[in-house]
């Protein structure tokens, strides 16, 4: 007998274990499955998006949202199954014993659905705000930790803190909601559940009272009715489970399916290695949401080779422009052209792994500074890595860190002045060997004596191999050699030509140049 | 308590009804006793309706309390701390673990607190009928707890081990969003979801893992408590025989065995579960544990409106123990000068810079405003008269008007709009904000939004000049802005600094010639130090910048 006890517990205990130890194990796989396609989504969503979006509410997204859909996914899915085999098993048990005492009992299930649809109809919507709040104060958050030097430097401590009690008290709020939800709905639900019992009893009792049933199958209609709540009050309990993670997969998919505005077209080419001519066919281009073109009806052609200038004021457009060269955007109008193919036509990876760019802000990663350079072809050799670094004019002050190439480097490359981190971002963009190179204001942190070596670096590895640059510069040093200078002012061309024929034809260009070398000419007399 | 006493009156009720009743066949006393009864569970209702929402609101406001004290201790660490830690790493803390918390206050302990109040009424029960068998039962509690804690500390590991793991997952997440752009432009789509995957995947198996710890747990006990029953079925059986038990007390036993177990399972149960919350409250008590800023100092003179005399006294600096970054530094600024800081970049400017706002405190020397050690003010004293824009703009979300208000103290919103437009216009951005399609009310994006970095550049322009700052600190500010722009701002400038004394850093030699003096920075020591045509004329370091900078330009042919 004792043994058999045992032997029965051992087998519960293990048929336990692995129920729970399964689901939650598949909860996780569900947990990953959806992190990793999210992720995914959001590595290939295009700049247009992320002009838009807020890392924070993307981190909460990722992480809390997956979290409570997964909270269901576990145990949860489980249980609603087990409840509604139960709750069907026993309804039919119940009506195939006493057909008239069960429709009694019964009559209770709708009132508890009704109740709990209600619940779910008004907690849905408050998880939903839950989730929003969650993410707003994850983008305080962030934003905080990522401005501290501003925030210290204004002293506004007080004022972040404020800002972030507020948005936390709103999401104490909304959470005191849903507490309440819960607290008008669910003692309800018991009460109905306890109402069922309450009425087979009365009922019950009246009958046996009139000798139409024994006390004996009494109890046992009512112990087989604890049977029939239970899983009631389960489904009620995983209701409120159900609306979270419903309302986080719906957050979640938000982002799945955002559309993708840049992606390759359904019959994209491969871009073979380009001799890299660039065509701007009356480029127009506006920012989705915008009433203003940033660009318009910009045309001109950049031969393999050339060295292609691009100047004009804060706000001319000359980021935009360079942008649409690797499709971050695609143009609103007209067309862009290397070797005459469309690059809309082209798949994205032929475009972009031949093309550098040094974007304006200078973004490292966390990782050794040989990782940051080894960016966009983590393969490279260490004499690759080093050779980029010496044409970026980075190899002598990398060599001179605690660890050299092996200097591990902070989120946000701190300890590395402006100019360090614009020449690793440099030695970045020219390991990949690329056929255009676009450097968009890169070396503004740079001084001047190590930007004319740079430049002298890259009219080696880029002029002499027939390569083509586009360069966004302040400098006059660093446009004056240029094949092409193209000023720019409210997104058109205002004047283009060499340094030569803009000084004798543009105003505006000597209006530019003026106001950088009036000091030192003044300074010369 | 109502709730509790609702809860077991009512099958108290239905035994009663069905002994003094049904049984008898009076149908008025049912119907009495069904109507009390109906009573009972609709007090039982509303009094639960109480304790659901009391221990919902007090398990919230803990929560956000926790957060409010994590939020409030970040503000007060030294920028050394921020300089190390990935942002998302942090931001894990603040809510995955502040969340481990909430699952814990929400769920486990209301159900521990109502469990163990029954075990008590258990226990005496089991004592009151045969004690001898009681105790026998009672055997198994050491070995129970035994299991617990060996149990909870390997859950309390694994624990540790997911909470890192999705402190990992955040960090990388955070990380690539805001460098997604990067991704895209260098190919490296691939790479980093791969990489992603592992840490993932990382989380995930650290997931697994402790759940199969506390998914075995459970069960555990759950044989335990059966081996429990089979000892009182054994014994009891044995008293049986042996005539000093009746079969009635050893079945109310059985049944009683069976309710012991229940809420300690469930005990042990939360508290396997609890060590999800433990390894979380561990790495939140790692911020809240983390040394403050040195707090300002208790008797902090008003510096009030500070005339700006700036000094460094044989300054030396390191951000690591052991590796000076400043050597020795020493210079004096005189009120109203405008200093440039020059030199090859890496040569500790910044550094020099960060150490007037007190971002850093000197390793050695002082740093005297006024006359007067800067580590005896009160930081915000300080910083209201300090102006500083840094090398990379940062932009708040919120309108440009709100941005530019920033340094404001109280609400940013509160800068009026004359101030806001003015500010602006000293430093040459109303044009390009007027242009916008909101004006001052375009509501920037995280990081700026779509405003160029120039245009960014000048709203922190904008935001230091209506601080009315006597100091200003101007960080490669003009870096990024376009010459023309630059040019007018300089123009601006020249009446800004007037009565101000500026300490700016800048490549542009053109921006530096017209200071009052100028330290040329070396490998983090003052190589030379005079004004521009004192040093021309020594023919140093300074000397020769200035020649490369401008040897080319010269030849800008026509105009000259």
């Amino acid at each position: 007998m004792v043994g058999w006890l045992v032997g029965l517990a051992l087998a519960r205990g293990l048929f336990t274990f692995l129920q729970g130890y399964l689901a939650e194990r598949a909860s996780q796989g569900v947990a990953y499955d959806l992190r990793d396609d999210l992720f995914e989504r959001i590595e290939r969503l295009s700049f247009s998006y992320y002009d838009r979006v807020q890392t924070g509410q993307l981190v909460t997204r990722l992480t809390s949202d997956v979290e409570q859909i997964r909270t269901f996914a576990g145990s949860g899915v489980v249980q609603l199954a087990n409840a509604i085999v139960m709750l069907i098993g026993t309804t039919a048990l119940l009506l195939y014993l006493d057909w008239q005492l069960a429709l009694v009992a019964l009559a209770i299930v709708p009132v508890i659905a009704l109740l709990l649809v209600r619940f779910v109809s008004r907690i849905r919507p408050l998880f939903k705000e839950v989730q929003q709040t969650l993410g707003k104060l994850n983008t305080v958050l962030q934003e905080d930790l990522l401005g501290v030097r501003v925030i210290r430097a204004f002293a506004r401590e007080d004022y972040e803190t404020a800002r972030y009690t507020s948005v936390n008290e709103e999401l104490l709020d909304k959470n005191l909601t849903t507490v309440r939800v819960f607290s008008n709905n669910f003692p309800f639900v018991f009460l109905f559940a306890n109402l069922g019992t309450l009425a087979i009893i009365w009922f019950g009792g009246w009958q046996v009272i009139g000798g139409r049933l024994s006390v004996g199958e009494l109890i046992a209609f009512n112990t087989l009715l604890g049977f029939m709540l239970f899983p009631i009050l389960t489904i009620g309990f995983l209701s409120a489970s159900i609306s979270r993670a419903g309302a986080s997969s719906q957050r979640v998919f938000d982002v799945l399916d955002a559309p993708l505005d840049v992606k390759d077209a359904p019959d994209a080419s491969i871009l073979l290695p380009i001799s890299c001519r660039v065509d701007f066919d009356q480029v127009s281009f506006r920012y989705p949401g915008s009433t203003r073109d940033i660009l318009d009806s910009v045309s001109f052609t950049a031969r393999p080779g050339q060295t292609v200038a691009i100047l004009g004021t804060t706000g001319s457009g000359k980021s935009t422009l360079v942008n649409l060269i690797p499709r971050f955007y695609d143009v609103t109008r007209g067309a862009v052209r290397l070797d005459g193919n469309d690059v809309r036509d082209v798949t994205l990876s032929s475009l972009r792994s031949q093309i550098g760019i040094v974007l304006q802000e200078t973004r490292l990663f966390s990782g050794t500074v040989r990782d940051n350079v080894a960016f966009g072809r983590p393969d490279a050799t260490d004499e690759e890595v080093v050779a980029a670094a010496e044409a970026a004019q980075a190899d002598t002050f990398i060599r001179s860190l605690s660890d050299g190439y092996d200097t591990v480097i902070g989120e946000r490359g701190i300890g590395l002045s402006g100019g360090q981190r614009q020449r690793i971002a440099i030695a970045r963009a020219l390991l990949i060997d690329p056929r255009l190179l676009i450097l968009d204001d890169s070396t503004s942190a740079v001084d001047a004596e190590t930007e004319a070596a740079i430049q002298e670096t890259l009219d080696r590895l880029m002029r002499e191999e027939h390569r083509t640059v586009f360069v966004i510069a302040q400098r006059v040093s660093t446009v004056r050699d240029a094949d092409l200078i193209l000023v720019l002012d409210e997104g058109t061309i205002a004047a283009s030509g060499t340094h030569e024929e803009l000084l004798r034809e543009s105003e505006i260009y000597n209006e530019i140049l003026g106001s950088q070398l009036l000091s030192p000419s003044e300074s010369a007399a | 308590m109502l709730g509790a006493a609702a809860q077991a009156g009512g099958p108290w009720l239905i035994g009663r009804a069905i002994d003094r009743h049904i049984l008898p066949g009076d149908v008025a006393g049912l119907s009495r006793i069904m109507l009390v009864l109906f009573g009972v569970y609709v007090v039982g209702a509303i009094a639960s309706r109480g304790q659901v929402y009391q221990v919902g609101s007090i398990g919230q406001s803990l929560l956000a309390s926790m957060r409010a004290r994590i939020f409030d201790r970040l503000q007060h660490l030294p920028l050394g701390f921020f300089d190390r830690r990935p942002v998302g790493d942090l931001m894990s803390r603040v809510t995955n673990d502040v969340d481990t918390l909430n699952q814990l206050f929400s769920q486990g302990l209301t159900q521990l607190l109502g469990s163990l109040f029954s075990l008590i009424g258990i226990v005496v029960a089991m004592l009151f009928l045969d004690w001898n068998l009681a105790l026998a039962c009672f055997t198994i509690i050491p070995i129970m707890l035994l299991l617990t804690s060996f149990f909870a500390r390997r859950a309390r590991r694994a624990f540790r081990l997911t909470r890192e793991t999705v402190g990992d997952v955040t960090a990388g997440v955070q990380e690539d969003i805001v460098g997604v752009r990067e991704a895209q432009a260098f190919n490296r789509t691939e790479e980093n979801i791969a990489r992603f995957r592992q840490r993932n995947a990382a989380n995930r198996d650290a997931n697994v893992q402790a759940v199969a710890i506390t998914s075995a747990f459970a069960p555990t006990i759950d044989m335990l408590s059966t081996l429990a029953t089979a000892l009182v079925i054994g014994y009891g059986g044995y008293l049986v025989f042996a005539g000093s038990l009746s079969v009635g007390i050893l079945t109310a036993f059985l049944i009683y065995v069976q309710q012991f177990f229940r809420p300690i399972q469930l005990a042990s149960q939360v508290y396997t579960q609890a060590q999800a919350a433990v390894a979380g409250a561990e790495r939140i008590y790692h911020i809240l544990d983390e040394e403050p800023e040195a707090e300002d100092p208790q008797d902090a003179p008003k510096l009030g409106a500070a005339s700006g005399r700036i000094s460094f006294e044989h300054v030396t600096f390191a951000y690591d123990p052991g590796r000076p970054v400043l050597h020795d530094v020493d210079f004096r600024v005189e009120p109203g000068m405008t200093v440039a800081l020059v030199g090859p970049t890496g040569a500790g400017k910044t550094t020099i810079a960060s150490l007037i706002p007190r971002f850093y405190d000197a390793t050695e020397g002082r740093v005297l405003i006024d006359g007067r050690d800067v580590t005896k003010f009160a930081r915000k004293d300080l910083r209201a008269n300090i102006g500083i824009v840094l090398q990379e703009p940062f932009l708040f979300s919120g309108t440009i008007a709100e941005n530019i208000g920033y340094g404001r103290s109280g609400d940013p919103s509160e800068a009026t709009r004359e101030e806001v437009e003015a500010a602006a216009r000293v430093v040459n951005a109303s044009d390009f904000i007027t242009a916008l399609p909101d004006g001052y009310d375009t509501v920037l994006g995280e990081g700026g939004g779509a405003l160029s970095h120039g245009q960014r550049q000048l709203l922190s322009f904008a935001r230091a000049v209506l601080t009315d700052p006597r100091i200003l600190i101007l960080d490669e500010a003009t870096s990024n802005i376009d010459t023309r722009t630059e040019a007018i701002i300089q123009r601006a400038l020249a009446t800004l600094l007037a009565g101000r004394t500026s300490l700016v850093i800048a490549h542009r030699l053109s921006t530096i010639r017209n200071a009052d003096l100028i330290l040329v920075i070396e490998g983090g020591s003052m190589a030379e130090r005079g004004s521009h045509a004192e040093l021309i004329q020594k023919n140093g370091l300074y000397a020769d910048l200035y020649r490369r900078q401008f040897r080319e330009p010269v030849s800008s042919g026509g105009r000259s």
